[in-house]
């Protein structure tokens, strides 16, 4: 694994310009906080393709669907606290509802705007938007896979929510891996266990794997970067292969990648799910690592949890 | 505690913006600029306006502080400091894990706090519903609120305004910090805030137009307003001020909004606000 860190919050920034260039009907829709989320260079660029409605984020989803009834393909760029939860019932209602092409791609994820504190934490959004008809929702996990995923957003039609991390995280794909919304990315194969991880949780599923397997345990290790449409033939597979589930995310138990994996196991009639996740509670300042470690989502905790599975 | 002394006052508000600067550069992280330029506005209310007790941070009768543009929140936690809510040395813990003094104002953290802002648009609002409660359950006390120039961009602020009006709010005070600043650029070039003012008043508030940064033109403001207290209508204070006002190479500079400073330049900083290291 190449232990370079970026953020993938950059992987957009850089990606979003590539598309644009292709794409004369990719906007970028800011609300003041383009220098954070990375789309400066889009907008010195592409000037044409570009939009700051300034502190409204409500505006900013609305005038994207008014936009995509015309063919346009917007991408509403904010933070994720902001992008899902005020700009939610607009979302809903004016791309959900008509089934526009309209994206929202949001940095600051999870808990990783860490030190700002639980008002700018993000742990609802993915499920919030997993709620909603015709919404896809997307959290890659690491700087090629958000470059390949946001290629795919915008190139696949319909309302998506697709978020990034603030702080860098360690790359953890080649430049040429294939990714396809809906699909999981096997990153090793196993027996014993199954972990299903999205986003910045997935490099934790990776090294627990090594840990695990210096004990003996065999691990198979799921990118889940597309929690709607769920991957349940792979979630499926892993019930019926090994049985054993533990999901890793950077959200809220409650309604995320680990509810969406219950769901099906749950209809399965077999398996066992433990969940890791922020444990339904507010976040506060503090180091992103510390974050999660309060919530249990440390290496440790997955093979605590993997060993006892067994 | 009404302290009538301007040259205290500006004495104050210079030792605040010290404070702010130690506090960002102590975290590395934090918002130096939107700090600034409140700086005389938040030492006029909490050092001679607000009817508070530092004691008794959660009296029923004090006045209230709403720090809409929550981002700002290390001028309030100095001002909170010095007016002995907790201890100065908290100050230093600002975004640390453990901390009372949270990246974002945290009522449940910090005594003092009237409510938790962060999420631009919100603390206004929710400061009507405060002032509201004074009128239905008769106390005298009076809501004093901070909103940025950006900040006036939601939609809320608006729904905010008309129920400022349509319940007579006259016990509402709201300063806007009229910096022309945000992130991305100034308000003119990311979303004009056309006749920001003149909005205010059409949404039915008394509008006083001052220069934020002055603190004779502060203090005087907030008593013409206390002689107006029962006019039946909210009070709009709108302050034209500096971002980054009183360090050189913060002011007007769009990136000092969420900034801390290199240690050479904390030591610049503070010797230009004439502060120790
Ligand atoms: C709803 C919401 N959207 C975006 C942000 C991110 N943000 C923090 S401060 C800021 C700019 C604020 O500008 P202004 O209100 O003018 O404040 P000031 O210039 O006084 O710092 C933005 C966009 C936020 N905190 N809340
Ligand atoms: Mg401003």
């Amino acid at each position: 694994m190449d232990t370079k860190k970026i953020a993938t919050r950059d992987a957009f920034g850089e990606e979003i310009i590539a598309q644009g260039l292709a794409n004369p009907n990719i906007y970028v829709i800011d609300a003041d906080i383009g220098k954070s989320c990375k789309t400066t260079n889009f907008m010195k660029q592409l000037p044409e393709q570009h939009l700051n409605v300034g502190i409204a984020e409500q505006s900013a989803v609305a005038v994207a669907a008014g936009l995509a009834t015309t063919g346009k393909i917007p991408f509403v760029v904010t933070y994720a606290v902001f992008g899902s939860l005020r700009a939610c019932e607009v979302m809903r209602q004016e791309a959900c509802y008509p089934n526009l092409n309209v994206k929202i791609a949001c940095s600051h994820g999870g808990v990783t705007p860490a030190n700002d504190g639980a008002s700018h934490q993000a742990i609802e959004d993915m499920g919030v938007y997993r709620t909603i008809p015709n919404m896809t929702v997307i959290m890659p996990a690491d700087y090629y896979s958000a470059k390949k995923l946001v290629a795919e957003v915008a190139n696949t039609y319909g309302p998506t929510y697709i978020r990034f991390t603030r702080d860098a995280i360690p790359v953890i794909y080649d430049e040429d891996t294939e990714f396809e919304i809906g699909k999981a990315k096997m990153i090793q194969d196993g027996k014993d266990v199954a972990i299903i991880a999205n986003g910045d949780t997935v490099r934790l599923a990776i090294e627990a794997a090594k840990v695990l397997a210096d004990e003996g345990i065999s691990t198979r290790v799921l990118d889940m970067h597309t929690i709607k449409p769920l991957d349940e033939e792979a979630v499926t597979a892993a019930v019926n292969d090994i049985g054993k589930i533990i999901t890793v995310e950077d959200h809220n138990i409650l309604n995320g990648l680990g509810s969406a994996v219950c769901e099906v196991t749950a209809e399965l009639g077999k398996g066992i799910v433990k969940r890791v996740g922020i444990q339904d509670q507010f976040g506060e300042s503090a180091p992103y690592e510390r974050l999660l470690a309060k919530n249990g989502i440390t290496v440790e905790d997955i093979v605590n949890h993997a060993k006892s599975m067994q | 505690m009404k302290n009538t002394d301007v040259s205290e006052l500006k004495k104050i508000a210079n030792e605040l913006r010290q404070s702010v600067i130690k506090m960002v550069y102590q975290a590395q992280s934090g918002h130096p600029g939107g700090s600034l330029s409140a700086a005389e506005i938040v030492t006029a209310l909490y050092f001679r306006e607000m009817n508070i007790d530092p004691q008794n941070p959660k009296w029923e009768d004090r006045d209230r502080f709403v720090l809409s543009k929550g981002h700002a929140c290390p001028i309030q936690y100095a001002a909170l400091a010095k007016r002995g809510y907790f201890d100065e040395s908290e100050l230093s813990t600002l975004r640390k894990e453990g901390s009372i003094l949270q990246g974002h104002p945290d009522m449940k953290k910090t005594p003092g706090i009237d409510i938790s802002t962060g999420s631009l648009g919100l603390g206004f609002p929710s400061a009507t519903g405060m002032a509201i409660a004074a009128k239905r359950d008769g106390k005298d006390y009076r809501v004093f609120v901070v909103l940025g120039d950006g900040e006036c961009q939601e939609g809320i602020v608006w729904e905010g305004a008309q129920v400022a009006n349509k319940y007579q709010l006259d016990n509402l005070v709201i300063f806007v910090d009229n910096n022309n600043l945000q992130i991305d650029g100034t308000c003119d070039e990311v979303m004009p805030n056309i006749d920001l003012g003149k909005k205010f008043a059409a949404f039915g508030f008394e509008v006083y137009e001052i220069n934020g940064n002055d603190m004779e033109q502060v203090v005087d403001v907030l008593d013409r307003i206390a002689e107006k207290r029962d006019s039946g209508k909210p009070k709009c204070i709108f302050a034209d001020t500096v971002k980054g006002q009183g360090v050189s190479y913060m002011e007007n500079q769009c990136d000092w909004h969420g900034k801390a400073p290199n240690t050479e330049l904390y030591e610049q900083a503070m010797r230009e606000l004439g502060g120790t290291l």
